[in-house]
């Protein structure tokens, strides 16, 4: 990886980091962005047990089968896309995609690393809910959606894969990196009435 | 005349809450609680509009929705609103109001001569006389169009904030009124998750313009008991202002809420102004109520003449007197509990007139037992007055009914109360796909056969008694939370529910002449005049569907979508053709139940929110560099680089050159890029690209045609072997999502058994071109790992390595016909890998190049863009690209339409190039091309330019062109026939530059 100061996370120019509130104020919606996560995008055949089994040894988590679950490891945490599809979540400094290729190798996969290709925005508070509402068509409500779910879906106008993390409700937004300056104007714009705050998840 | 006509007490209005309001320029004084409408009446206006095609004198004739008369011009400016309905609009401080469609004024209103010429304006009267010449219509619509104007748009941006919600519920409740509430309340106490809206800034719907009692409670305060009680539930919403306006399928319906305009043009602070909400409910409840339709008698449109139901609302809830001395003509019960309120309040009743010879139901009976005189067996025959009633004179009515006798009785009056019996309010049940049924006991068409999973309670349901809207409303709400899984306690209500006798259909009530034959109009639609003679018109001259009556006679078109006059209006379309009701039937209900908002529908997406602009990672540096931008797809790609004093095509010229002569540097990061892996990935290649892929060396790149299934060339691009299965796909900006979805359907769909995955990587990538005669050089100064030299690294060939101390992928290929690099690094890099090269390469002059240089350098080697050249048509043969085209290849996608006879036409369009023969005419793009120039067109077009430009390199103009046969025609000349011109040009190869391609392997 290229030195830490030349690379740039997608809402880089945006300038979030000075922006951020460093006071903990009510506030109904947080916002930030997730910077440095290392994301892979791994395709394999779900029902074989033998590429089931030696993720779980590279990645020391099951995959998860249940279509729009997550899974949460001690390093990562694995996002179900497809039933031969999943985004892997790591922190950065590890060298994942290398890691996994070597793993599986010999197997007829696809590991592919995809860090660069996402924006990840941390969306939480108790109106976050509603923030989503405003372009989400899914049903999000804790009936239906909580911790460890995730899904792919529109927000606004662009395509959102939305995960979940605790019932605050927060939520990780992985959007496309060209889409993700949009993302956050219309975010912040449909957030507005709820007073916003951003911070450094 | 005005007045005050404030009852001395009583009413839901804050007496303590005066408001000041401006009505036509003149200023007057309402309360808080107040309509618009109710606030005029307080103040003795009754004049408020012309009507739509004769310009009569106009006054409020409902209290709701259907208002058909009362629309005003709200507020001016940037926040005025056309056509609304003052019986909808709240009354707030300093609120601005004008009459529509009248000219000088309401009072004095030029438009009305129409009423006089009534004779020569007939149902049809557009389609009869401005068919002639056809060529004219533009002329007499501009005039038609201006003299029956409703409300004006606004001319200005519209300066106020909207937004959408989507949102789930078990069971949506539309309508709070005695039914919705009773629906909601079974069903929150549930613990569904529910929705209840209303349209109203108040719940309660009947309740609260009538005296009736529920749970020994006043109706409007067990509503607003009730509505508290069912918002205390955690799971529900409640929605006031909102207005259920669509029924679509799959239970999804749309809620308007209006949750500034009761607060005035700038009252919201910022606050979003309306909100449209996306519902998609489990179960629906509609208890959308009723509307009361008038009856259709002589003159029923003057201002004095209202619904009953209204006027009783008017006194009841706004504590106003819509009149002063009331004659209430009807053909059923429920007006006698109107005329009972009214002369509570103190307005005299001079007498109900009532169709029908024998009134004998309790309400009646109490109605005479307060000495209201009632007239059975009589009719309204016709009502004099101007700009309002005056009087009404009373006949007797022969028993079956089609003539009035006797002698007139003028009986003086201001109001005349009018009931023609209630048509349930169907609407959002018709356009959920529901089948009606016509009731003929009840006179209206009622719910029968449900197509979605919604219940009709109460009046909607054609059960208009109290008791009953209680008993269905709350089984409604309790059955829809139980097919969800919940359970809601039984719950009884008690009031009060008089019974009722049959009301009288009589669907035109007859006049002194008959209908039609003299001056007196009889009104079904108010709000775009048309009469009961109308209908007849349109029956006579062979109308037979109520679908075409509606066009021909603009029945039910106006903005109130003739919610009084439907009923009426197709009963008498029924009657003229002598069928019965149920086999005219209605015509179809369609979204919105009233008008929405453009503000509310385009929400949040309007501004730097209306489309999705996708930017690179190097973005930022084009916009300091003072970039022109040009959206390809949603992408925003530096088009050119203008320095100070250069217009474009200076700009593009300067590029060009560095290009051609030094070096030039474009951000390509909008490539389409998709990874290939596993051991049929080649297997896929040679389907969807027409060239033979097997023989590709690790580490080589290939381009690729790609065609659809028709035989187009739908996309090109280069694809690189990484490694044993595994290979990088490059596909056109435009095109990726594309050919991705392309790709993933064929695997997904029909090779289900091919062992190949593919994976999106285009935002993984920042892709920076490096272009022109000293890009090695360029290159060797940031590249130690790799060995630039031609012989190691030829032509569409592949290394890894490091790029600026970046891990990049580097690429030799060129789509500007010089030497070339493409280095593609992470995207958190590109910005860091762009500074480098211009850093590095200062030295050399480089210069960022645009979308525009990189299209003309292309042009210069013939090399086509999908789009433009290939616009969809175009084979790869007819792009003169057969040598792309494996003619051994067992098979590939759009391989066998290729064989097609119609694609071996020699005729075909097919690329060429075109070099006019004035070098220094810049053909404009799209010309059509001709052999033989005639006086005028039409004349034979033989093809189009596809792409032209100024060449620098060359000195002179270039096109690229589509010719029919054109591959056989070069050295030939054509025509161009131009706006202001001929211009010449000479066919021959589309190749122009390099035609060796020397540079390009250098």
């Amino acid at each position: 990886m290229p030195e830490g100061y030349l690379r740039q996370s997608p809402l880089a120019s945006l300038g979030l980091a000075a922006r951020a509130a460093t006071a903990a104020d009510a506030a109904g919606v947080t916002m930030g962005e997730r910077e440095r996560v290392m994301l892979v995008n791994l395709r394999g055949d779900g029902v074989d047990r033998g590429f089931l089994d030696r993720v779980r040894q590279a990645l020391e988590v099951d995959l998860p089968a249940e279509p729009n679950t997550a899974a949460e490891g001690t390093r990562h945490r694995v996002l179900w896309l497809g039933p031969n599809e999943w985004l892997v979540v790591a922190g950065e400094g590890e060298q994942l995609a290398a890691a996994l290729d070597a793993a599986l190798a010999g197997l007829h996969v696809s590991v592919t690393d995809i860090s660069d290709a996402r924006a990840v925005i941390a969306l939480s508070g108790a109106q976050a809910r509603d923030v989503l509402a405003k372009g989400c068509p899914l049903d999000l409500h804790p009936r239906s959606f909580g911790p460890m779910r995730c899904a792919q879906s529109r927000l606004a106008k662009v395509a959102v894969l939305i995960d979940q993390r605790d019932d605050a409700p927060s939520y990780d937004l992985y959007v496309l990196r060209s889409q993700a300056r949009y993302l956050w104007r219309w975010l912040d714009d449909a957030a507005r009435e709820y007073a916003v705050r951003i911070i450094r998840p | 005349m005005t007045g005050n006509f404030r009852l001395p007490s009583g009413g839901r209005i804050d007496r303590n809450r005066p408001l000041g309001f401006t009505f036509n320029g003149r200023l007057y004084r309402g309360f808080a609680g107040d309509s618009l409408a109710s606030a005029l009446l307080a103040n003795g206006v009754t004049l408020v509009g012309r009507s739509f095609k004769y310009h009569r004198p106009r006054g409020i004739f409902a209290s709701g929705a259907e208002e058909p008369n009362a629309l005003v011009q709200l507020e001016t400016g940037a926040h005025t609103v056309p056509n609304a309905k003052a019986t909808q609009v709240e009354l707030y401080e300093g609120l601005v109001a004008r009459s529509q469609n009248c000219w000088p004024t309401v009072e004095h209103d030029f438009g009305q001569v129409a009423d006089l010429c009534a004779k020569i304006l007939p149902a049809g009267f557009y389609y009869k006389t401005f068919m002639w010449p056809s060529s004219f219509w533009m002329k007499y619509e501009y005039f038609i169009r201006r003299a029956a104007g409703l409300g004006r748009a606004p001319e200005s941006p519209d300066p106020d904030r909207y937004d959408k919600m989507h949102v789930h519920c078990d069971v949506l409740v539309a309508g709070g009124g005695p039914a919705g509430l009773a629906a909601a309340l079974a069903a929150s106490r549930s613990g569904a998750r529910v929705i209840l809206a209303d349209e109203q800034g108040e719940f309660g719907g009947s309740l609260l313009g009538r005296r009736d009692v529920i749970d020994d409670l006043p109706g409007a305060e067990w509503a607003a008991r009730m509505a508290a009680e069912i918002a205390e539930n955690p799971e529900v919403r409640v929605l006031r202002r909102a207005t259920v306006f669509g029924y679509y399928d799959h239970n999804f319906l749309g809620i308007v809420e209006r949750k500034t305009d009761h607060l005035g043009p700038n009252g919201g602070q910022g606050m979003v102004r309306e909100r449209l909400w996306k519902v998609r409910a489990k179960q629906v409840v509609l208890a959308t109520g009723s509307i009361e339709r008038p009856l259709v008698f002589a003159d029923n449109d003057r201002p004095g003449v209202m619904l009953a139901d209204a006027a009783r609302s008017y006194a009841n809830r706004f504590g106003t007197r819509p009149g002063s001395r009331a004659v209430v003509f009807t053909n059923n019960d429920g007006a006698y509990g109107a005329a009972i309120d009214l002369a509570d309040a103190g307005i005299p009743i001079a007498a109900i007139v009532d169709l029908r010879a024998d009134v004998q139901g309790p309400l009646p009976t109490k109605a005479r037992e307060r000495g209201i005189e009632v007239l059975a067996g009589h009719a309204i025959a016709a009502t004099l007055g101007s700009k309002r009633v005056q009087a009404v004179e009373v006949m007797l009515l022969n028993p079956e009914g089609d003539k009035v006798h006797g002698t007139p009785r003028r009986i003086e009056c201001d109001l005349v109360a009018v009931s023609g019996g209630w048509s349930p309010t169907v609407h959002l049940f018709s356009q959920s796909g529901g089948k009606l049924r016509y009731c003929d006991q009840r006179l209206c068409f009622v719910p029968e056969r449900s197509k979605q999973v919604e219940r009709s309670a109460g009046a909607c349901n054609g059960s208009f008694g109290l008791a009953d809207c209680l008993d269905e409303g709350y089984a409604a709400g309790a059955a829809a939370a139980v097919a969800v899984g919940f359970e809601a306690p039984p719950r009884a209500f008690s009031a009060d529910q008089p019974g009722e006798t049959a009301p009288r259909a009589l669907w035109v009530v007859p006049g002194k002449a008959p209908v039609g034959h003299s001056k007196a109009k009889h009104f079904v639609d108010l709000a775009n005049d048309v009469t009961a003679a109308d209908v007849r018109l349109a029956a006579r001259e062979g109308y037979r569907s109520v679908e075409h009556t509606k066009r021909y006679t603009t029945l039910g078109m106006g903005p109130d979508q003739g919610k009084t006059s439907n009923v009426a209006g197709l009963a008498i379309l029924a009657e003229s053709l002598g069928k019965p009701i149920p086999e005219v039937g209605t015509t179809t209900f369609r979204p919105p139940y009233t008008p929405v908002t453009y503000g509310a529908l385009a929400g949040s997406d309007v501004g730097d929110l209306s489309d999705v602009d996708r930017t690179t990672p190097i973005h930022d540096w084009h916009v300091m560099a003072a970039a022109e931008f040009e959206p390809v797809g949603q992408w925003l790609r530096a088009r050119h680089y203008p320095k100070a004093g250069e217009d474009m095509e200076a700009a593009v010229q300067r590029e060009c050159k560095a290009v051609r002569q030094s070096l030039g540097i474009m951000d390509a990061s909008t490539l389409g890029k998709i990874e290939l892996r596993g051991p049929d990935a080649v297997k896929l290649l040679n389907m969807v690209y027409t060239n033979a892929w097997d023989n590709l060396a690790v580490g080589r790149s290939r381009y690729g045609l790609m065609l659809g299934e028709d035989g187009m060339v739908f996309d090109d691009g280069v694809t690189t072997r990484l490694g044993e299965n595994h290979y990088y796909m490059t596909t056109t900006t435009g095109g990726a999502a594309q050919v991705f979805g392309w790709i993933e359907e064929w695997l997904q769909c029909e090779w289900l058994d091919w062992r190949v995955w593919a994976t999106s990587v285009t935002e993984q990538w920042a892709t920076i071109a490096l272009a022109g005669p000293r890009a090695r050089d360029l290159m060797h100064e940031l590249c130690k790992d790799i060995d630039l030299s031609p012989a190691a690294f030829p032509h569409m060939a592949m290394r890894s390595g490091r790029v600026a101390g970046l891990p990049a992928r580097v690429f030799r290929v060129s789509f500007s016909g010089e030497l070339g690099f493409e280095v593609s690094v992470p995207s958190s890099s590109g910005l860091a890998l762009w500074i480098a090269c211009m850093m590095a390469g200062a030295k050399y002059g480089i210069a960022p190049y645009g979308t525009e240089a990189l299209h003309v350098l292309r042009a210069e080697k013939g090399f086509i863009i999908v789009g433009q050249e290939a616009d969809g048509t175009a084979t790869p043969i007819d792009l003169g690209m057969d040598w792309i085209v494996g003619k051994k290849k067992p098979d590939f996608l759009g391989k066998r339409s290729l064989a097609r006879s119609d694609m071996v036409r020699r005729d075909r369009k097919q690329l060429v190039g075109l070099l006019t023969k004035d070098p220094n005419i810049v053909l404009p793009e799209g010309a059509q091309i001709v052999d033989r120039i005639l006086p005028k067109p039409p004349m034979k077009m033989v093809g189009h330019v596809t792409s032209s430009y100024w060449s620098g390199a060359l000195g002179r103009s270039i096109a690229l062109a589509l010719v029919s046969g054109g591959h056989k025609r070069h050295g030939q000349t054509v025509q161009l026939p131009l706006e202001d011109r001929v211009v010449e040009a000479v066919i021959g190869s589309p190749v122009f530059y390099d035609p060796e391609g020397k540079r390009l392997h250098a």
